[in-house]
């Protein structure tokens, strides 16, 4: 058993030098207590579709949702939407099929089974659009920033004058969450921006919070069932390991030898 | 020993074992002995086991949903990330089970460093060892391209750079890797079919891993030659079954823990970002696993001299066997080698910390000497030590505290170098 301690031991030890290397170039994020964090972590239903709202109301006009489809919004674990609430969402929207039978592309509604509409036609026209900046896709935003969550949560209200001696470009505003400070994104986020219809006050502090539920959703749809699944499968581990420790004590006691 | 020994009973059976005695191999299996003093470093070679096997099945499914083409790749993994059926799982397991694969490979072959398992007679279980520790590197690296996200692009873009560095050939070679005049489609679909080859190759290598090791048998934590069988051995099965399943189910534990609740934790946040030959990264790291060899590349100002030493870091552990030149095995009569051991281990753990590091100022003069001790230790202190080293007495048997053994009897006696008795 000691030896047992002695490697845990070496294992926490090296992964502690990985961690502190990640940590050694992290600002002091802005904290806020997240639903979905921890082994038993959920995400907050209400909040998801808050965030679904801040979303669509103020993200999407920029940033495309490329690999989530309407459908998702009713799924267990996300949002819940009703499906009645998810059609008519994917049906306000306008989706381009075809070719049809006289070979021309045409324009219909939105249905469950579409993916996200994107904002803009293709990579260069979001550019266009946004003094050369493309606005990255929002799917799996939180999984490609260092800092996750805090990250965005942060960035979103890291707004600020910028300091003396800072010159900034047309189009180029200051954010002391973003790597460098210089961010093409001008500050998004005011208080009353969006009208909640669960009636929240919609602070600048709630939309954060709100809009990145939503996107730790969107980056990882199934956290939810990881979390329950992987209870079962360490409680089951770890019972399992008790007993075949209480064979192998067994077994060997037929020889002298200590193990 | 050998009270359960399966026979054939059946007609079938019996026709079917006289032409390939499958059947009774079981029996070498099970009764295989076993020296009864191993602890628990010397499970990871089952778990090893286990950590191929997982990754070849988990694999296998990955690769059924897996689209290797430079513009869907990217997709195909969200698609199994989201909408094939426990994909997340699969995807989660074999991205981790790589990091807890050269987990455990670390600790089995620090075991071997410390133990002595490498000198005669196991020096081709050893050579065989290496060939598959470099294997599973460019697996791990073919690997870690396929989901096309940043650094995977860039990852492959400098890692394959690094065969420019061979004088007149390299670019040739460079071009002939990629398949074209940058990373681009013909380098993944390529990457694709290696990397599915690899594991198999494997595979085979350590079924011969395992043959080797069943013709001289383990060697122990004691590290002396033992009769077989006899009071100082058991029968694998069920004692050392019973005792690498437990050890096999801690080590579950920890697996489950990545997988379910940090399973991005040991990878970087760059590669969910899908590749563009456009923007370079901050920062072009490797996976944690082969960081101290990424410091050793970056330490030498030369890229060529850089390229000779990171493959001589791993190539200089194939001559171990003859750069050890003490006859005892295990540090634990080594008091000398002892220290040196650890001193190894924590250069290797400084290594690996500066290799995620920039290469730059301190990080870089570390590094430097880090690299500089790793070959001393293994040029230098190893076959001076085996020449200088008052080792302590060696007991005759495992079960039995007559001092007086030695890890090969003849040899000791022949040259009369046992200072201690």
């Amino acid at each position: 058993m000691k030896n047992f301690f002695r490697i845990s031991f070496l294992i926490a030890l090296f992964f502690g030098f990985q961690f502190n290397s990640n940590a050694a170039e992290k600002v002091e994020y802005l904290k806020t207590d997240w639903s979905f964090k921890g082994p038993f972590g959920k995400f907050d239903r209400a909040s998801l579709q808050r965030g679904y709202q801040v979303y669509q109301e103020v993200c999407s006009s920029c940033h495309s949702m490329k690999y989530l489809s309407y459908r998702n919004l009713v799924e267990e674990g996300g949002p819940e939407f009703s499906v009645e609430q998810a059609k008519a969402i994917a049906a306000s929207f306008e989706v381009k099929d075809g070719p049809n039978a006289d070979g021309e592309m045409f324009m219909r509604p939105g249905r469950l089974s579409d993916k996200f509409v994107m904002p803009y036609e293709n990579e260069k026209a979001a550019q266009a659009a946004n003094g050369g900046a493309y606005p990255p896709d929002m799917t799996v935003l939180v999984k490609a920033r260092g800092g996750g969550v805090d990250y965005i949560y942060s960035l979103l209200q890291g707004y600020e004058d910028p300091p003396a001696g800072v010159t900034l470009d047309d189009g180029v505003y200051y954010n002391k969450y973003m790597y460098g400070n210089k961010i093409k994104m001008s500050n998004q986020l005011s208080d009353g921006l969006v009208e909640y219809s669960d009636g929240t006050n919609a602070s600048v502090e709630q939309m954060a919070k709100d809009v990145t539920t939503f996107l730790m959703w969107t980056a990882e749809p199934h956290l939810e069932t990881r979390h329950k699944m992987g209870f079962k499968a360490i409680v089951y581990l770890i019972i399992l390991t008790v007993l075949v420790y209480f064979s192998m004590k067994r077994i060997w006691s037929r020889i002298e030898t200590k193990i | 020993m050998s009270e359960h020994e399966y026979t054939p009973k059946s007609k079938v059976g019996k026709w079917f074992n006289d032409r390939l005695p499958l059947l009774t191999l079981a029996n070498h299996l099970t009764d295989y002995p076993t020296p009864k003093n191993l602890n628990y470093w010397w499970t990871f070679g089952g778990i090893l086991t286990f950590c191929l096997i997982t990754q070849i099945v988990t694999g296998l499914v990955l690769a059924m949903h897996y689209i290797a083409h430079a513009d869907m790749a990217f997709q195909s993994v969200e698609h199994i990330m989201r909408d094939v059926n426990y994909g997340w799982l699969i995807r989660y397991i074999h991205a981790n089970g790589a990091s807890m694969f050269f987990l455990a490979v670390y600790i089995h072959i620090f075991r071997s460093l410390f133990y002595g398992s490498y000198k005669s007679p196991r020096e081709v279980i050893w050579i065989i060892g290496i060939i598959i520790y470099l294997l599973m590197m460019a697996a791990a690296f073919l690997g870690y391209v396929l989901p096309w996200g940043q650094m995977s692009f860039w990852g492959a873009t400098v890692i394959t750079n690094l065969f420019s560095a061979i004088p007149l050939v390299g670019e040739g070679i460079v071009t002939w890797l990629w398949g074209g005049y940058s990373v681009d489609n013909p380098t993944l679909t390529r990457f694709f079919t290696l990397h599915y080859l690899i594991p198999f190759l494997i595979l085979g290598l350590v079924v011969l891993h395992i043959w080797a090791l069943h013709v001289p048998g383990n060697n122990n934590p004691i590290g002396i030659d033992i009769k077989k069988p006899s009071k100082d051995t058991v029968p694998f099965h069920p004692y050392i079954v019973i005792k690498d399943g437990f050890a096999l189910l801690m080590f579950m534990i920890v697996f489950a823990f990545f997988v379910f609740y940090t399973p991005n934790i040991l990878g970087h946040a760059d590669n969910y970002i899908e590749a563009n030959p456009l923007v370079t990264p901050a920062h072009i790291v490797p996976e944690w696993y082969l960081l101290p060899f990424y410091a050793i590349l970056r330490s030498v100002p030369d890229k060529l001299l850089g390229v000779i030493a990171m493959l001589s870091a791993i190539l200089i552990l194939a001559a171990l066997p003859w750069l050890d030149t003490s006859k005892i095995r295990s540090a634990v009569f080594r008091p000398l080698y002892k220290q040196f051991y650890w001193i190894l281990v924590a250069d290797v753990l400084i290594l690996g910390y500066v290799g995620a590091m920039p290469a730059e100022g301190l990080y870089l003069l570390i590094a430097r000497i880090a690299t500089a001790y790793y070959f001393l230790h293994f040029l230098v202190v190893l076959p001076v030590l085996g020449f200088k080293e008052r080792t302590t007495p060696v007991p005759l048997s495992i079960t039995e505290p007559i001092l007086g053994g030695s890890p090969n009897l003849a040899a000791v006696k022949k040259k009369d170098s046992f200072k201690d008795q």
